[in-house]
């Protein structure tokens, strides 16, 4: 197996009296698809919040490339290479389509204050650059006609492409894709699932939680299902497919236990 | 920059060149005038923080004081000269600012604003108290006014100095809307969790964007203690940062042009309802109901869209 690109040690969270993440361990080999699964409640959109350092986690560790992300603010560790997109969209609701891309290539920048304001050579050389990649990942996501179109004007299928074509602006190592497929119709999230796979193909590994279990179980080299905040089975799709846990947790325990 | 923008930048440095000829050097209308580039390089930086990094400050006054008072304290006590006064101003400011910014605008929601307020609130009392350096209520005069080759700046030469700083100051903010550093701004506005995932270090560009607005409004006060050379409390407290939050509000917080426009309307409405005496608060009030209530946008944006639909209008037209 090839190396690990992130690894969660003994992680826990706890608001209050409720642990939404219970002593969980698992990793991520270089270059594949993950997905986590779970009923609603399950920890999964907890999880992505404490891989990105919006939450501190009560205990354990969390290994991106070897370095422990634990307390790390959340812009160092996207700077790092961890990219994500929100299950409640998130997009720049002032800015065009474009725009909220060439965000996106914030940290591959370097540009400050004085040098915009006062447009060095060095800053418009920057600016062009910008521009000319975020068109790039625009068009990688299939919206380059959307350019200048205002973010929040753009049905939703769209709207979920341009969150990724964002992420992917600052060159991401690790994606994390939080239910990608939600409100997508078939045809979408068919295409969503090739667009996965472009991305695992151009070498970022991909963290997918996500509720649409056709598209679940086409991508995904390895799936960890969550129940209570605890792992409750880990593996390749067909192992946790027939995972009598994994059924009982979706369908009930009676149906899991016959 | 964009280049609509260079062409109303163009417009507007005509429009101030010729401006003393158009009112026949009448010294009312041109101090207005000056009054209104140095309210404008206030809003401009208030309108970076407010209209594109989303905080709110309730004490920018403050900052135009302090640049106010640095320059009227040290030139007049300790004889410094009105260069040095204006830079020590400006770096008064840009310190104030950084250690009220710092603590502050690491946390989310109002606080900002509530911290501003209290601040603005310290420095309105600062200045009426320390009697021996600031005058006390009754205010500070004698500031000396700006002398270049030996020669007094009247109205018109300072007209032109206070304007050639809003022009080269709305080129550095316009320049700066437009880059990394203003999507940055404004992806903090917009959704700061999805700004600070994208690499963007919120925080840090808040506590910029704040320095940069009160070293602006520090400008403006330098400006303006050596064109009235008399200044007192009641132009740094509460009220007057009120007027400025509003000017930009007004105008339309989401462009700097929006701002500008708040501001000269803002500037010169009191001398139009001068005539009305005792009503004149009444009629600014309706004035103001006015706008919020149908142009929410801002005046900038209202007149654009009548503006497109006129366009459309004429375009269905045969």
């Amino acid at each position: 197996m090839s190396e690990e690109i992130l690894s969660v040690e003994n992680l826990q969270k706890s608001f209050g009296g409720i642990r939404a993440i219970d002593s969980l361990n698992f990793c991520i080999p270089q270059g594949q698809v993950k997905s986590v699964i779970g009923p609603n409640g399950a920890g999964k959109t907890t999880l992505f919040n404490l891989i990105t350092g919006v939450f501190l986690p009560s205990q354990g560790t969390i290994r991106f490339s070897g370095q422990i992300l634990n307390g790390l603010k959340p812009y160092r560790i996207a700077r790092l290479g961890i990219s994500r997109t929100f299950q409640n969209l998130q997009l720049f609701s002032n800015m065009t389509a474009l725009e909220n891309v060439m965000v996106g290539k914030h940290p591959l920048t370097s540009a400050g204050l004085l040098s915009t304001g006062l447009r060095l050579t060095r800053m418009r050389k920057e600016e062009k650059y910008i521009r000319e990649k975020a068109l790039e990942e625009l068009s990688f996501m299939g919206l380059e006609t959307k350019a200048e179109l205002e973010a929040l004007s753009l049905p939703l299928g769209e709207q979920k492409r341009l969150e990724i074509a964002r992420a992917l602006a600052t060159s991401p190592k690790l994606l994390l894709l939080d239910e990608p497929a939600a409100g997508l119709n078939i045809r979408e999230t068919e295409k969503l699932s090739q667009t996965i796979l472009k991305i695992r193909d151009r070498g970022v590994t991909v963290l997918l939680v996500e509720h649409d279990m056709s598209l679940v179980m086409g991508i995904s080299d390895e799936i960890l299902v969550l129940n209570y905040g605890r792992m409750i089975a880990e593996g390749r799709p067909r192992e946790v497919q027939r995972n009598p846990e994994v059924i009982g947790a979706y369908l009930g325990e009676e149906a899991g236990n016959a | 920059m964009k280049r609509k923008d260079s062409y109303a930048l163009l417009v507007m440095a005509v429009l101030i060149a010729i401006f003393p000829w158009i009112v026949a050097g009448n010294e009312y209308f041109i101090s207005i005038v000056v009054f209104l580039g140095i309210n404008s390089i206030i809003t401009m930086g208030l309108c970076l923080l407010m209209g594109y990094a989303g905080q709110i400050s309730l004490g920018h006054a403050a900052f135009y004081g302090i640049g106010a008072y640095s320059s009227g304290i040290l030139t007049t006590h300790y004889s410094f000269s009105p260069v040095m006064a204006f830079f020590l101003g400006i770096f008064f400011s840009a310190l104030v600012a950084y250690l009220v910014g710092k603590p502050t605008l690491r946390l989310k929601g109002h606080y900002m604003a509530v911290a501003t307020l209290g601040f603005g609130e310290i420095f309105f009392i600062a200045f009426n108290e320390l009697t021996p350096w600031t005058g006390g209520p009754s205010g500070l005069s004698g500031i000396p006014a700006l002398r270049f080759f030996g020669k007094t700046l009247e109205e018109t030469a300072y007209l032109y100095l206070v304007w050639g700083f809003v022009i080269l100051l709305l080129i550095f903010s316009l320049n700066m809307v437009n880059s990394r550093v203003g999507r940055a701004l404004r992806a903090v506005h917009g959704s700061e969790l999805a700004a600070n995932a994208m690499g963007v270090d919120a925080a840090r560009y808040k506590v910029q964007v704040f320095v940069l607005s009160a070293v602006y409004a520090s400008m403006a006060g330098s400006l303006y203690a050596h064109f009235v050379t008399f200044i007192s409390p009641s132009s740094f407290g509460l009220m007057p940062s009120i007027m400025f939050l509003m000017m930009v509000v007004v105008g339309g917080a989401g462009t700097i042009w929006g701002a500008l426009l708040g501001t000269a309307v803002f500037t010169s409405l009191p001398e139009y309802l001068r005539g009305l005496e005792d009503y004149e608060v009444l009629a600014y009030g309706g004035i103001l109901m006015f706008i919020l209530l149908f142009m929410p946008q801002g005046i900038l944006q209202r007149m654009q869209n009548l503006l497109n639909q006129m366009k459309q209008r004429v375009e269905k037209s045969p």
